[in-house]
């Protein structure tokens, strides 16, 4: 029985009643298990030379390798079983997806809510950067980013949050402006709390509805953008293999019809963006507060 | 009114004075050019002739304000690798780039309006949701993979269509364009069908709420109950009252697609000025780079410039509440 006294409880009884977005729920639960389990469950680990023949490279769906073992989803150019690379690439980019995510929301959410928190120069200033920037498409600015931080992980995921925070600070500073109208945050802001205290602990809590539902959309961006740029070799470095360079890897070989290098990363990759989008849709339904009875 | 216009026509040269500040500082402040340019076994003359050359051994602020006063009179240097002048090389890529945005956006706006209009006329009919649930398709699934699955279909097992390249060209106006020759055009439809298809799942999306919206109006039932024929009410009536917003994002998406078409054409090898700006990153081309982002910095700001002066024409309270 699901308890419906709670917040958690009445979202959970709502989200049950779509079959789509439970079984796309469904979907990327397993595939973080899968992603955060790769090197338990992973039949070879692609990364160690070693265990690597060239005997086996580009070989199809279902070839038996040269360590007796079946590679179930074929092999690519350097006999790596792709089963494992996908599963190996679907961390990296579930971890990118994440963290790019995660960063974006606390430092939009943080901007927007204080700007609207604080009104004056400090909303014109934040607000309008905010404006400027949205005008542009995220993807010219994380190509831009990645051109001037150069290559790496940590150079990728701080082109990824500045290309998305400005996301979150529109969607907060929307919800706050509304917010801070109402009776409790005037009641905090009279009691002697610090200022920062009623703005992340009072005012933040209240807008975080359309916040999730936003973060849920960008962290399927933030996965579909990094897949993009280490498609064209502008993302990650060599030494982290995502879905899109494992795409990317594949593309010489499609033209000659070795289309599973390139095809199914590209499905790990689609499913799991897909799925999230659903969750999303599911979510955004339930906390839009206009679709309510 | 003139205050407002006055006020950001001043905001977008601000903009573009930091973007330019930024985008110099950044591009000139990553990786360093001189190991691209000279070979490493170069006897030192040799050396300080190129560094001369291309300026690279006064102080930042000096190359900037050489850079500016240079751009001004429409002078973005020379290329590094193609060693011909970067405003010549941008300008013989544009029209690739130009054909291509024009015809995914034509093309995604002439087939995704008639749809949406079906879908929001229809709501409950099958096909109305298979329509719906194709454009979540073509929002979420990333570009490039659309590109690849194309290539793969069309071009690796059908063969019906190349793979890449712009094919022959016909030379109109002193400018080359692919789409006058059916060859050409062949070349032309994969990349346009790829780079359209987001925009496509946005008009099919906005010519459906639009319909929607419209469809309940009053203008509709008088049409009706005047007995007109269902066809001419959507043709005559639906259609002219959902234009504006489909015509305002027409515009606006032009220059976004310019920008999507990075993706695009780095996969089908389309010789526009996407191909150029990611080769020119991979090869340290600083001079296209920066000439690059710059144009682009400014095409949007004119953009938005030009919508926030439209509808402050339209809305007098938008002037007015930026004067108060």
């Amino acid at each position: 029985m699901i308890d419906t006294s709670t917040p958690l409880g009445r979202f959970w009884a709502g989200f049950r009643e779509n079959p789509v977005a439970v079984a796309a729920l469904t979907m990327v639960a397993a595939i973080v298990l899968v992603a955060v389990a790769a090197p338990l469950i992973a039949p070879q680990d692609p990364y160690d030379l070693g265990g690597l023949s060239l005997l086996d490279a580009r070989r199809p769906p279902g070839h038996v390798g040269s360590g007796g073992y079946v590679h179930l989803l074929g092999t690519d150019a350097q006999g790596r079983d792709l089963l494992s690379a996908i599963l190996y690439g679907l961390r990296i980019s579930v971890q990118i997806g994440l963290l790019a995510g995660g960063v974006a929301l606390a430092i939009g959410a943080s901007l927007g809510v204080t700007a609207a928190y604080a009104g004056g120069i400090v909303e014109t200033l934040v607000m309008r950067i905010v404006d400027l920037q949205l005008s542009f498409p995220a993807i010219l600015l994380a190509l831009v980013l990645v051109a001037l931080l150069g290559q790496g992980k940590a150079q990728l995921v701080t082109a990824l949050v500045a290309a998305q925070y400005a996301y979150f600070a529109r969607t907060a500073y929307g919800a706050a402006t509304a917010e801070r109208r109402k009776d409790y945050i005037e009641a905090a802001t009279a009691t002697p709390l610090s200022r920062a205290r009623v703005v992340f602990r009072h005012l933040l809590p209240n807008c975080m509805p359309p916040l999730i539902v936003v973060a849920t959309v960008q962290i399927a961006n933030s996965i579909a953008l990094e897949a993009t740029l280490s498609f064209l070799g502008l993302g990650l470095p060599v030494t982290e293999p995502s879905l899109g360079m494992l795409i990317s890897n594949g593309f010489v070989y499609m033209m000659s019809g070795r289309y599973w290098i390139s095809v199914y990363p590209g499905v790990a990759l689609i499913v799991l963006i897909v799925a999230i989008n659903l969750v999303g849709d599911q979510v955004r339904d339930q906390l839009n507060p206009r679709l309510h009875r | 009114m003139a205050g407002y216009v006055i006020q950001r026509c001043l905001q977008a040269v601000v903009v573009m004075f930091v973007m330019s500040v930024i985008v110099f500082v950044g591009v000139y402040a990553i990786g360093n050019p001189m190991e691209v340019l000279i070979p490493l076994d170069a006897p030192q003359d040799v050396r300080e002739l190129i560094i001369a050359r291309f300026g690279l051994d006064r102080p930042l602020w000096e190359q900037y304000l050489v850079f500016i006063g240079n751009v001004a009179q429409g002078d973005f240097g020379r290329s590094f690798v193609y060693a011909t002048p970067v405003l010549d090389l941008i300008l013989s890529r544009l029209p690739a780039t130009l054909e291509l945005t024009l015809a995914a956006v034509f093309g995604a706006t002439f087939i995704g309006v008639p749809l949406g209009i079906w879908a929001g006329y229809r709501p409950d009919a099958v096909s109305s949701k298979t329509i719906m649930g194709l454009s979540i398709l073509g929002f979420s699934v990333p570009t490039f993979w659309v590109g690849l699955i194309l290539i793969l279909t069309f071009a690796v097992s059908l063969g019906w269509l190349p793979a890449g390249g712009r094919g022959p060209t016909v030379t109109v106006f002193g400018i080359e364009w692919s789409f006058l020759t059916p060859e050409g055009l062949s070349h032309l439809l994969l990349p346009a069908v790829n780079l359209s298809l987001f925009k496509l799942a946005m008009m099919i999306r906005l010519a459906r709420a639009g319909t929607r919206e419209v469809l309940l109006t009053d203008t509709i039932k008088f049409a009706r109950a005047a007995g007109l024929s269902e066809g001419t009410i959507v043709m005559r009536h639906v259609l002219k009252l959902i234009a504006v917003p489909i015509v305002t994002v027409f515009g606006l998406e032009l220059g976004s697609t310019l920008a999507f078409a990075v993706v695009t054409e780095t996969i089908f090898s389309w010789p526009g000025l996407g191909k150029l700006i990611i080769d020119s990153i991979t090869s340290l081309d600083r001079p296209v780079m920066v000439a690059y982002l710059i144009l682009v910095a400014l095409l949007f700001v004119t953009i938005n410039l030009v919508i926030d002066l439209t509808y402050a024409a339209l809305d007098p309270r938008i002037s007015r509440g930026a004067a108060s």
